[in-house]
C-alpha cells in the first residue's frame, strides 16, 4: 500500500537542509548574507550625500531578491554535481516543483536579516506611501520568481560547480551591474541607457523609483515596464518548467 | 515472479557511441542483483534508467509491473537510489541528512525522526550521527548513504558502485550493512569488484560494451564456461598442458589450469604424487568474467563512463 506523503514535509526538507541546518552549523553565513546588500548602499549614500538613500534602499531590497535567485543556482548546482542530491531526489516521490519551491524559500531564509534591516531603514528614511509599498513588494516578488526560475533552469544543466560560477558571473552582470537599481536611470548617459534596458532589473527599478517619485514615469511607461517584467518572468518560468533537465533525456 | 524486467533497452547519447545496446533480462524478486562490468560498460547508464533518472533511447523496463517511463511517479514511491559518487551533504550531520531525505520522501516529522534513530541503531552508527559529515571516514560516509535509503521504506534500492575507492576493511563493513539491507529489500547494485558480487549477489549480470553478456547465479555462470574448474600450481615447476582444458601463465609465473572437474581431479592426483603445491577450486567470478569478456580489465577506460553518464 502506498503511504500518504506530506507535501509540507517535502517543502520543509529543502528549507531545513539548505538553510536552517546550514546556518546552525555555520553561523558565519548569516553575517555574510546580512552584510552583502549594504556594500553598494553605503557607497551610494556617501557619493550622493544622502540624496539617493531611498533609491538605494529600494535597490537593496530588489537586489536581495535577485541575489537569492543567483544563490539558488549555485546551491542547486553544488548539490547536484558534488553530492548527487538531484539524482537521489529524482528517484524519490519528491517532484521538481516541490524541490524548487522549498529550495527557493530556503534562499530567502538567508536574506531575512538583510530584508529586515532594509525594511527598517525604508520605514525610517524613505517615507513611502501605501501604494509605493505595494508596488515595491510586488516588484520584489516578481524579481524573486524570475531569478529563482532562471537559477533552477541553469542549475539543471551545469555539470560542475565551476561552470555554475561562470553563469553566476554572467547573470550578476546582467541583473546587477548593468541596471541602475541603486540610482535613477537618468544618471546613465542616453546611448548607454539602452544597454541597461536589456536587463529586466532595470524595468523593476524604474517601476519602484517611479512610484516613490525619483523618476518621472508616465502611466503608459509604468504599464510597459510591468508588461516586460511579467512577460520575462512568465517566459523564464515556462522555460524552467518545460526545459529544465530534471530527468535526463 | 520477476521483480525487474528490461526489454530491448538501448541508450545512445547525442554525438556519442551506444552506451547500452538491446539489453534484455529479468531478475527475480528477492536478494541482491549485481551488475558487473568494466568501467565504461554501461552500468551507470542502466541503473539510471531503472531508477527513473534517465530516459532510454529505445526499449522499455518495468519494476513490479510499473513502467519506468510511464509510471515513474508511482514507481518512485517504492524505489531509492544512491548514485555513483554520491555524498552526504558536507554541512549536515548524518542525522540531519537522513532526516531531511525522509522529509523529502514525504514522511511526517516524528516518523522521520524515529526512523532516522532506529536505522542508525540497526546499523550501529549512532555515535557518528551528530558529527559533521565532512569529518567522517570514506567508509562511514557511504554507510550513511546506505542508511539513508534503508530508512526510506523503499522496497527496491539502487546502489551504483557503493564501495568504489574504499579500503578493504571499510568495504567489508559496508558488505555487512548490505547483507542487513538485503533482509527487507531488493538491491540492484553495480560494481567492478568481482569479489563483491561473488560474496553478496544472489544473481549476477555481466555487462560489457553496453551489451549484456551473461546472466545467472554464480553456479549458472560457471555452467556457461567450457571449463568450470581451476587448478593453480603454486610452485614454479614444469606442468604439462592438460589433455582437456587450457593453461594460462600469470604475470607472476604461476600457472593456472582451467579444465573439467574430472580432469582437475586427475591433475590434482598427479601433482600430489610429484609433491607440487597447488590449489583446486571451482572457477571464481574473476575467471568467469575474464572468460566471458575475453579481455583484461583496463582501468584507463574510466572516463568513458563519466562521459556517457
Amino acid at each position: 500500500m502506498t503511504m500518504k506523503r506530506s507535501g509540507l514535509s517535502q517543502f520543509w526538507a529543502s528549507i531545513l537542509s539548505n538553510s536552517v541546518y546550514a546556518l546552525g552549523n555555520y553561523p558565519v553565513m548569516m553575517v555574510n548574507m546580512f552584510l552583502s546588500p549594504f556594500s553598494i548602499l553605503v557607497v551610494i549614500f556617501f557619493v550622493s550625500h544622502g540624496a539617493l538613500l531611498t533609491v538605494a534602499i529600494e535597490g537593496g531590497l530588489i537586489m536581495t531578491m535577485i541575489t537569492s535567485g543567483m544563490s539558488l543556482q549555485t546551491d542547486l548546482s553544488h548539490l547536484k554535481n558534488d553530492f548527487k542530491l538531484q539524482d537521489m531526489i529524482v528517484a524519490s516521490p519528491t517532484g521538481a516543483s516541490m524541490y524548487l519551491f522549498g529550495m527557493a524559500i530556503s534562499e530567502l531564509v538567508y536574506a531575512i536579516p538583510a530584508i529586515a534591516v532594509l525594511l527598517a531603514l525604508a520605514i525610517l528614511f524613505a517615507h513611502m506611501s501605501a501604494i509605493s509599498w505595494l508596488v515595491l513588494i510586488a516588484v520584489m516578488v516578481a524579481m524573486f520568481v524570475f531569478s529563482t526560475c532562471l537559477g533552477f533552469f541553469i542549475s539543471t544543466f551545469t555539470s560542475d560547480v565551476m561552470e555554475s560560477w561562470a553563469y553566476t558571473g554572467i547573470i550578476s552582470t546582467v541583473l546587477s551591474a548593468l541596471p541602475p537599481v541603486y540610482y535613477p536611470i537618468t544618471y546613465i548617459p542616453l546611448p548607454f541607457r539602452y544597454i541597461a534596458y536589456l536587463s529586466p532589473a532595470t524595468y523593476a527599478a524604474e517601476i519602484v523609483q517611479g512610484s516613490t517619485g525619483f523618476l518621472q514615469l508616465s502611466a503608459s511607461s509604468a504599464a510597459v515596464d510591468w508588461i516586460v517584467i511579467i512577460a520575462v518572468t512568465l517566459v523564464i518560468g515556462i522555460i524552467a518548467v518545460k526545459k529544465s533537465r530534471w530527468r535526463e533525456e | 515472479m520477476q521483480r525487474l524486467t528490461c526489454r530491448h533497452i538501448s541508450k545512445k547519447y547525442e554525438g556519442k557511441a551506444y552506451a547500452l545496446k538491446d539489453v534484455n533480462f529479468s531478475v527475480p524478486a528477492k536478494g541482491i542483483f549485481a551488475l558487473i562490468g568494466r568501467n565504461g560498460a554501461g552500468k551507470t547508464t542502466l541503473i539510471r534508467i531503472l531508477a527513473t533518472q534517465l530516459t532510454p533511447t529505445s526499449g522499455a523496463a518495468s519494476i513490479d509491473d510499473l513502467d519506468v517511463m510511464k509510471d515513474a511517479p508511482r514507481l518512485r514511491d517504492t524505489i531509492a537510489c544512491v548514485p555513483q559518487e554520491a555524498r552526504a551533504i558536507n554541512w549536515l550531520t548524518p542525522r540531519q541528512f537522513i532526516f531531511s531525505y525522509l522529509l523529502w520522501r514525504g514522511f511526517g516529522y516524528s516518523k522521520a525522526s524515529k526512523r532516522t534513530t532506529d536505522t542508525a541503531k540497526k546499523l550501529g552508527i549512532e555515535k557518528y550521527m551528530d558529527m559533521a559529515s565532512r569529518k567522517l571516514s570514506g567508509g562511514m560516509k557511504r554507510k550513511v548513504l546506505v542508511a539513508t535509503v534503508m530508512a526510506s521504506e523503499a522496497d527496491i534500492i539502487f546502489l551504483d558502485e557503493p564501495t568504489t575507492g574504499l579500503d578493504p576493511l571499510s568495504r567489508a563493513e559496508l558488505w555487512e550493512t548490505l547483507v542487513k539491507l538485503k533482509e527487507d529489500h531488493f538491491i540492484f547494485l553495480t560494481t567492478h569488484y568481482l569479489e563483491e558480487a561473488e560474496k553478496l549477489a544472489d544473481m549476477i549480470g555481466i555487462l560489457d560494451g553496453g551489451k549484456l553478456m551473461a546472466l545467472g547465479t554464480l553456479d549458472q555462470l560457471r555452467g556457461k564456461v567450457k571449463y568450470p574448474y581451476s587448478v593453480k600450481v603454486l610452485d614454479k615447476s614444469n606442468v604439462e598442458k592438460p589433455e582437456v582444458g587450457d593453461m594460462i601463465t600469470g604475470v607472476d609465473g604461476i600457472k593456472q589450469i582451467v579444465t573439467t572437474e574430472k580432469q582437475a581431479r586427475k591433475i590434482a592426483k598427479q601433482l600430489i604424487d610429484k609433491g607440487v603445491r597447488f590449489s583446486i577450486s571451482p572457477l571464481s567470478l574473476d575467471d568467469i568474467f575474464y572468460y566471458i569478456v575475453k579481455k583484461p580489465i583496463e582501468e584507463e577506460n574510466y572516463d568513458d563512463e563519466k562521459e556517457w553518464s
